[in-house]
């Protein structure tokens, strides 16, 4: 399944210099394990050392929080767009 | 100025006074930080210079994150630039104090703000700051409070603005954000999706978005409402304070408000002995139970907020993903508040009670804040000795729909007949 990462503009430095990012995987973890493959230096920017992410990351699956959905292991489809966006916007 | 670099609030990075907001490292949230050595040198001069400034927030210039100092020529003309905010009564609420068993209960009545929230002290100073950096366009992300203020600042300083709101806020809102002739955009979700959309647009734009790449500059204006508070209650803190939260920013910047000043030695009963020598507030935070992460997350112990689809008629504390949450909690917790939740029946009703005892009417978030005072009343959570302050943050004007309905408006002829057999003769007037 390949799905497009949307890259947010403070990680696109240890992403190549890259905005997006077209990686496989058949859920939202395996999706990131692929993107970290691609940039190995995003893993700890938006991970913690068990693998979670980050409290102040927030990722969206066609726009709608994986928090809603079943976090790192909702399945993605073939064509998904996964969005990476800061958490501390807003109020 | 003692304003000097922001900083990672997680992992310490430092980085410019630029328009920046998370850290590269570890994406935390960025803050400012000030070197105050040259303004502790002289406390006696520093509240001089305080009490002498303009009638409003560029009074505490000194703490607030401007390169260039208070706008306008000079520090006493900043009162006519653009759309001064702050210095809003603080009422003493006796009939509100006797009512819920409590001995001293203020009111900061923010609604008495330009655009009648507490909005205007943030966009304030991100707007200011917005132009020292260069920005022609300002926008935001908003629950309807900001909308109003940043349209209203773009209008007064004659900048551009976008401003995104969810597609189903109340009306008046809308109509009192429309009516500055700004670029107006209702977007088809909640306000967690106009924040997400904005978050992308962000970096798409060169525009000041005020609470997002302009948010550290942001935050820093709600310290004000703590200086004011302490300023108004001469120099003194007071036990607790009451703080609706939405994304948690308020709360934690008001409590960052007071510890700055303790720590500069400007506050009085920091230092003396007795009964209300504090060193902070204990700091009460009120949701709405339709939108509860926060207050949730505190009766669950847990230190991170699980986000939530908002459903509640408080729309302007309708965050259903706090962005301060994790430091809203830890403050609730350091300080030996609490963060509660009301229904929908307990905000109306708290609207109606702070009205019929302060004259005040403030809008749902107030009644939030209210009810919440009253549901730790009745819990015996407040020592009757407690000097209490409860931030209303907003006008009532804004949602009228809140209180439609709860008294019943008696139509008479004109005539002194009618009078007497349609009114007079009931218990109340006669």
């Amino acid at each position: 399944m390949s799905v497009l990462v949307k890259v947010p503009t403070q990680l696109r430095a240890a992403a190549g210099g890259e905005a997006e990012a077209k990686v496989d995987g058949a859920t939202v973890q395996e999706v990131l394990d692929g993107l970290f493959a691609l940039h190995g230096e995003l893993r700890a920017r938006i991970a913690d050392d068990d693998g979670s992410l980050r409290r102040f990351v927030n990722v969206y699956l066609a726009g709608e929080d994986i928090r809603f959905l079943d976090g790192l292991a909702t399945p993605v489809a073939d064509g998904a767009e996964l969005t990476i966006l800061p958490a501390v916007a807003g109020g | 100025m003692a304003v000097s670099h922001l900083q990672c609030k997680e992992c310490k990075a430092e980085y410019p006074l630029e328009a920046l907001y998370v850290c590269e490292r570890c994406f935390g949230p960025l803050e400012v930080a000030y070197d105050h050595a040259a303004t502790r040198r002289d406390i006696g001069e520093l509240r001089r210079r305080i009490q002498g400034g303009p009638q409003n927030i560029w009074r505490y210039a000194d703490f607030l994150p401007l390169a260039g100092g208070p706008p306008g020529p000079s520090g006493r003309l900043a009162s006519r630039v653009g759309l001064p905010a702050g210095c809003t009564p603080l009422i003493r609420a006796d009939r509100l104090a006797a009512e819920l068993g409590l001995r001293e209960v203020w009111v900061k009545n923010d609604a008495a703000n330009p655009t009648h929230s507490f909005k205007d002290r943030v966009v304030s100073v991100a707007v200011t700051r917005a132009r020292e950096l260069g920005f022609e366009t300002i926008a935001c992300a908003s629950t309807g409070n900001l909308a109003n203020s940043v349209a209203a600042h773009g209008a007064a300083l004659g900048l551009e603005s976008y401003v995104f709101i969810p597609a189903d806020l109340e009306e008046q809102k809308v109509l009192a954000t429309g009516v500055y002739g700004t670029n107006l955009v209702g977007v088809k979700g909640s306000y967690d999706d106009v924040n997400r959309l904005c978050t992308e647009l962000c970096a798409e734009r060169d525009w000041a978005f005020v609470n997002i790449n302009l948010r550290p500059y942001y935050a820093e204006g709600s310290k004000t409402l703590a200086f004011e508070i302490a300023e108004q209650l001469g120099w003194e803190l007071p036990d607790r304070c009451i703080v609706p939260i939405a994304s948690g920013s308020l709360f934690t910047k008001i409590a960052a408000g007071f510890r700055e000043w303790t720590e500069l030695g400007l506050i009085e009963n920091a230092s003396r002995p007795g009964p209300h020598r504090r060193w902070q507030p204990r700091m009460n935070g009120a949701q709405a139970e339709g939108c509860s992460p926060v207050a949730t997350a505190f009766a669950g112990g847990h230190d991170v907020c699980r986000p939530v689809k908002p459903d509640t008629i408080a729309k302007s504390l309708a965050i259903g993903n706090p962005a301060d949450g994790p430091y809203a909690l830890e403050l609730a917790r350091a300080s030996g508040g609490a963060v509660d939740a009301v229904s929908d029946e307990e905000i109306r009703a708290g609207i109606r009670l702070l009205a019929r005892t302060t004259g005040i009417f403030t809008e749902t978030a107030g009644g939030v804040t209210t009810a919440v005072l009253a549901k730790l009343a009745e819990r015996g959570d407040i020592d009757p000795d407690e000097r209490v302050v409860l931030v209303i943050t907003g006008e009532g004007l804004k949602t009228l729909d809140a209180v439609r309905g709860t008294f019943e408006t008696r139509t008479i002829d004109a005539s002194v007949e009618s009078f007497e057999a349609g009114v007079a003769d009931t218990a109340r007037v006669g």
